[in-house]
């Protein structure tokens, strides 16, 4: 290839990647700048341009005192709410894929293939199959309408993806480690968490923000399974939507919808590096 | 009383047998060395001496008592791994006490028992380390160390120098000699390579198929193979093995080696008493390449030697010696001679057999007869 051909094709590569991600980033710019414009600025049309006067009203509003459903009470208790049933949700979850992974690659049983299968056949089911017979089993655990029943959920409903990912990655990882160790003396749990678990960082990672980003964005179990004083902040968020108080607040709007959006995006940014090497040191094999 | 003895051991996975009967019993202080072709069970063997396999029938003897359901951790055994399989999340330190630490040895004997170790392989420098931030060879003392730091009663090694470089792997297989010298330890050590397995082992033990062709000292198993492939294996280069036939006459017994012109009559003196049956019938004939040679380089103790003319066809000088390869009975023989000696392809020369050293398998069964 000739310098200037290559010069050309790079030229242009890099025109249609900008391209791509002013499409993209487009919607995020809307959302940005409306939210801190008065609400008359935005009903005078210009969605494009920049606040003439800057305001953090709507932030505020969105946060703690805009009408959610019948209470003004602001996304705020959701939020906790959506990081109470977030955090232990992804926790376990985690936690019980990592020792499924573990055992379906260094502890094999017989039928540990069709254990497997199963699990993966999990991750194809759509949500809305389950809701009903899900919903008479948290009634019967008597747990609907929790914090508990939503974690309780959500980490059933994970539990196929993040097996997946750590079984991918410790069926590389040296079975003769596992051996030296069991000559060492360490037993089930100890080679567990001495040998193989502070080799995972990167599935960790990638497993973490899998499951975070499912949990907090899911709308369907948490509109399906959780009272009023627990639901999560994807619920609430249409609620503030589609309070009919009159005018609609878009600033407002936008601003709770950025709000309940920034944990996934907070995750992704400071560990998205790892997202991306993790992925691919379980792709590799498996 | 053997300290490790192993008998009619059996393995299988479902139906296929890697195991099938092995006998074995080693000495306490023994250096046992398995070799065999890849695949044929050795690393299963070792693995069911160290308890990571269960075996399918048979007994495991450990100082005298039956390991068979003993939990690895129980057998009071140390392996190293062909990877070193280091705990990559340890510093050496670490590493080397993690047994000791599983065994609720408290923190200053795991310090003492470290700083032995350490001292003894020379490691102390590497212990803050991480196993990513060793070289090949500094991972295998480690793997060692981890090894020695518990004093087992037996140590088991599976191909432990099989990832290090040629000068490397013979500097560690002279120390793995020393320490056996000095630990005067019970080892049972797997390896491809023979040279490794002449130079360490009391015993050998050669494995084919799951199969065991011959336990013996390094002299037995390289001067009197019990069949075929114990001699095609031990010996670099190989054994010459050449299908000839055995014939008695009024001079006394010879063995008839065809060639496209012709064929040569090399007798047969000192072995001749042991071959009485197979006259007159076909034989392989083996010779180690050591044993052919010209005349001058001939072992001065031989006292059978027999002498034909041959035509030199490939010359591959070594440095230390020349092979000389010329073709016998339809397949190649190569001959060992001085680095001095001049010789050149195509020419025709005599060869010296040194008889007594000759080996006589029948084809048939593919066991040695003398
Ligand atoms: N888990 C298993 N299931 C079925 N067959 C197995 C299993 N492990 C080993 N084998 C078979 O047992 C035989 C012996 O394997 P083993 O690892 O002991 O060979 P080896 O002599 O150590 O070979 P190498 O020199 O290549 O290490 C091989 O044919 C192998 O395919
Ligand atoms: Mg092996």
């Amino acid at each position: 290839m000739t310098n200037m051909s290559g010069k050309f094709s790079r030229a242009l590569l890099y025109s249609i990647l900008i391209v791509f991600a002013v499409y993209y980033m487009l919607p995020l710019y809307v959302m940005v700048v409306n939210s801190v414009k008065e609400l008359d600025e935005i009903r005078q049309g210009a969605m494009l341009s920049l606040p003439q006067k800057f305001t953090i009203e709507p932030w505020l509003s969105a946060w703690s005192t805009a009408q959610i459903g019948v209470d003004p009470t602001g996304l705020k208790p959701y939020f906790i709410n959506s990081i109470l049933m977030v955090v232990p949700a992804v926790f376990l979850s985690t936690m019980l894929g990592a020792v499924n992974g573990y055992v379906l690659t260094k502890w094999q049983f017989p039928g540990h293939r069709i254990v497997f299968g199963l699990l993966l056949l999990s991750c194809f089911i759509p949500f809305q199959i389950v809701l009903i017979p899900m919903a008479r089993i948290l009634g019967t655990l008597g747990i609907a309408g929790t914090t508990s029943g939503l974690v309780f959920v959500h980490m059933i409903y994970g539990i196929g993806f993040t097996t997946l990912f750590f079984r991918n990655y410790y069926d590389a990882f040296p079975t003769e480690l596992v051996r030296a160790a069991t000559i060492d003396g360490a037993g089930f749990f100890r080679i567990f968490y001495r040998i193989l678990l502070p080799s995972s960082g990167p599935i960790i990672v990638v497993t973490v923000i899998w499951q975070f980003t499912n949990v907090w964005n899911d709308f369907l179990f948490g509109a399906s399974f959780a009272d009023a004083d627990s639901q999560p902040v994807t619920v609430a968020l249409n609620n503030l939507v589609s309070s009919s108080t009159g005018v609609k607040e878009y600033n407002v709007h936008f601003a709770g919808a950025i709000l309940a959006a920034l944990p996934t995006l907070v995750v992704y940014i400071v560990s998205g590096r790892y997202f991306v090497r993790g992925l691919m040191a379980g792709a590799v094999k498996g | 009383m053997a300290f490790l003895e192993i008998n009619q051991l059996h393995k299988s996975y479902g139906p296929v047998d890697v195991l099938k009967g092995i006998n074995i019993a080693i000495e306490e202080g023994g250096f046992l060395v398995l070799v065999g072709p890849s695949g044929c069970g050795k690393s299963t063997l070792l693995n069911t001496i160290a308890g990571l396999e269960d075996i399918t029938s048979g007994a495991i003897k450990i100082d005298g008592s039956v390991v068979n359901d003993l939990h690895p951790s129980k057998r009071d055994i140390a392996m190293v791994f062909q990877s070193y399989a280091l705990y990559p999340s340890m510093n050496v330190r670490d590493n080397i006490a993690f047994g000791l630490e599983m065994r609720g040895a408290s923190k200053e004997e795991r310090a003492d028992a470290v700083a032995g170790v350490a001292d003894m392989l020379q490691i102390g420098h590497l212990l803050d380390r991480r196993p990513g931030q060793l070289s090949g060879g500094q991972r295998q003392r480690v793997a060692m160390g981890r090894a020695l730091v518990r004093d087992p009663k037996l140590f088991l090694f599976d191909e432990p120098l099989s990832n290090l470089d040629a000068k490397l792997r013979v500097d560690m297989r002279t120390e793995i000699k020393r320490l056996h010298q000095k630990l005067s330890a019970t080892i049972v050590y797997v390896t491809h390579d023979q040279i490794e397995a002449m130079t360490l082992a009391t015993q050998i033990a050669v494995l084919k198929d799951g199969v065991l062709q011959q336990v013996g000292s390094p002299d037995e198993v390289y001067n009197t193979p019990a069949n075929l492939f114990v001699a095609d294996f031990m010996g670099s280069p190989t054994m010459n093995l050449i299908p000839a036939k055995l014939e008695k006459n009024d001079a006394g017994v010879h063995v008839e080696l065809s060639r496209e012109s012709g064929s040569i009559i090399l007798p047969v003196r000192e072995k001749a008493g042991a071959l009485d049956k197979l006259i007159g019938k076909n034989i392989v004939f083996g010779i180690r390449p050591e044993d052919v040679t010209d005349a001058e380089g001939q072992d001065a103790a031989a006292t059978d030697v027999a002498q034909a003319e041959c035509h030199v066809e490939v010359v591959e000088p070594t440095g230390a010696d020349k092979y000389v390869v010329t073709h016998l009975g339809g397949k190649e023989l190569i001959a060992r001679m001085r680095a001095g000696f001049g010789v050149n392809p195509g020419d025709k020369m005599p060869f010296n057999f040194n008889m007594g050293k000759a080996h006589f398998f029948d084809p048939a069964s593919e066991m040695r007869v003398a």
